[in-house]
């Protein structure tokens, strides 16, 4: 890949790999002017200029730049979106004791809950799945893709990441509007129709939120409601990462159901840590964690179906209400 | 003996990092400890302490923080193989962005945090750029698509890196942190003749021997002035 890269011009570089710019730029390289300069010459000029000041060899340079293209052309060629399912099998309580399953499987496009008091082992749990566990983390669990051992590659590598989360304590920090965070978000993840992908979102986000934002809006501004809708909505169309972690979704200014529909129909593997009914009776399956394991997997009866559609009439009820009252309408 | 360097900006979550990976460390088995470089004050020597692990302290006062841990680091090597540990942790703080503490042929972390900016992985130097592994710090308070963008410009900076996420508070991605300490196959007896990955700032002008008043004709010896049209 070096010599393959080494003498071509930036221009043709550029061409073949736009990503690159960021390379460039995250390395203090100025490009302008010398697209048709070779890349090695470039890099030469650069160390040369800044004397003393240099951190890296030209040679360093090229060797970093080649491999950021081909980490970069390994995260397009999309192996992510070949998960169609994640499999567990047992390893131990905290004590010792085995775990009480065979093994779990869940497929894209499936929800499961994770239930269980806090310190009972759910973030051990996740740990395990995003670092792939192959017994060799404290719970001896072995964690598989698509039913077979995955590669290595996914625990290290930022590209390929298997979990995205979405937690209760999430906040957005940049002060940039929404329109900007999004479009930033959509070139890091190297999407070609930035445009549409934007406008994707912030239109699905609006469908989950009470309230609508515009574009406009500083992300840092939104509301708690507004803030979760556009997290997910982002995650569900831009996260690359097959799996979505879900820890509780506060009920207050978001349609929860809806949240999770459009989670599940992007074909995300669903993991759900919550304690709210409604949430947790969405899941066709429930792991119930205690003691550092899983005690026990249960799967949602029939009846427990019924509470659910009683609960979500409910939850609507309370939807409307709030909505009201936020326009200042009267409740009786 | 194997020898870690650990560096980052200040209040990035280094003894955070490192109190939980040595936990998931000590569970092996093994025994680690620390040696914790500053500037002018430290209380995270008392954290280590109450953590159990033995800890040196080391601050550079007046001098510059780099060289002080370059001038000291061989000296606490040969105090961590008299202590038979397994592992030694060197931690400082990167203070001013410029330098690295990281070694050639020894294995070097640098910590850097989500609530910093997305523009922090271009600012910070060889610290991040020449390390091996790159933590990731505070990523239960900021949205995933800040992460996925912040990790993304750290993997434009230093493609090589192994790239992790730990947090500080819960331990999460520790055990996996201290599984690549685990890893790790090369030993440290001695550094002497080892060379650092990058140089360190280059000195000694009248202000690095105690100058105070401001003006051209106090200023002697390697100076350096902005260009300013």
């Amino acid at each position: 890949m070096i010599n393959e890269i080494k003498n071509q011009t930036v221009g043709a570089l550029l061409e073949s790999y736009p990503f690159a710019a960021v390379y460039f730029d995250g390395h203090h390289v100025d490009t302008k002017g010398r697209e048709s300069s070779t890349v090695v010459d470039v890099f030469s000029d650069f160390v040369t200029a800044a004397g003393e000041d240099a951190v890296t060899t030209a040679d360093e340079l090229l060797e970093g730049l080649s491999e950021h293209v081909q980490q970069m052309l390994l995260f397009l060629a999309d192996d992510l979106d070949t998960v169609q399912s994640l499999g567990l099998l047992p390893g131990t309580h905290k004590d010792g004791t085995p775990e009480n399953f065979t093994n779990i499987t869940i497929n894209s496009g499936e929800t499961i809950c994770i239930v269980g008091p806090t310190g009972s082992g759910k973030s051990r749990l996740l740990a395990d799945i995003e670092w792939i566990a192959q017994g060799d983390t404290p719970t001896g669990r072995t964690i598989l893709l698509n039913d077979q051992i995955p590669d290595r590659k996914w625990r290290f590598s930022p590209t390929h990441k298997l979990v995205a989360q979405l937690s209760q304590n999430m906040n957005f920090v940049m002060d940039l509007t929404v329109q900007e965070f999004l479009e930033m978000h959509a070139e890091s993840r190297l999407a070609d129709n930035v445009r549409d992908v934007v406008v994707r979102i912030i239109d699905q986000a609006n469908a989950l939120a009470g309230e609508s934002f515009a574009p406009t809006t500083p992300i840092t501004s939104l509301s708690g409601g507004q803030s979760r809708a556009l997290m997910i909505a982002d995650t569900a169309i831009l996260s690359r990462s097959p799996i979505v972690l879900i820890d509780e979704i506060e009920n207050a200014g978001i349609d929860r159901q809806k949240a999770l529909q459009l989670l599940l129909s992007e074909e995300k593997i669903v993991l759900m840590a919550t304690h709210d009914p409604v949430l947790a009776l969405m899941g066709g399956r429930r792991l119930i964690i205690a003691n550092g394991g899983i005690e026990a997997v249960i799967e949602t009866t029939e009846n427990e179906r019924v509470i659910l559609k009683e609960l979500a009439v409910m939850d609507r009820r309370m939807t409307d209400l709030r909505n009201r009252l936020r326009r200042g309408e009267r409740l009786e | 003996m194997k020898l870690v360097t650990v560096c980052g900006p200040p209040s990035s979550g280094k003894t955070a990092v490192i109190l939980k990976a040595l936990e998931a460390f000590a569970d092996r088995g093994l025994k680690a400890g620390v040696v914790k470089f500053d500037c002018l004050s430290t209380e995270d020597d008392v954290l280590y302490e109450k953590a159990g692990i033995p800890v040196k302290k080391g601050l550079s006062g007046p001098l510059c923080p780099d060289h002080y841990f370059v001038s000291n680091v061989e000296e606490i090597v040969q105090w961590g193989r008299s202590q038979g540990f397994d592992l030694l942790v060197s931690e400082s703080a990167g203070l001013c962005n410029r330098c690295s503490p990281h070694i050639k042929e020894v294995l070097a972390v640098c910590v850097v945090d989500n609530l910093s900016g997305v523009t922090t992985p271009k600012k910070i130097g060889p610290m991040l750029k020449m390390a091996d592994i790159v933590v990731i710090t505070k990523g239960d308070i900021v949205s995933q698509a800040e992460r996925e963008v912040f990790a993304s410009r750290v993997a434009a900076v230093n493609p090589k890196a192994a790239v992790l996420h730990v947090n500080g508070l819960t331990g999460q991605g520790a055990f996996e942190l201290s599984s690549l300490f685990d890893d790790e196959e090369r030993e440290v007896e001695s550094l002497i003749g080892y060379q650092l990955r990058f140089t360190m700032p280059s000195a000694l002008c009248s202000y690095c021997l105690g100058e105070t008043r401001i003006g051209e004709s106090y200023q002697m010896g390697n100076v350096r002035k902005m260009k300013i049209d």
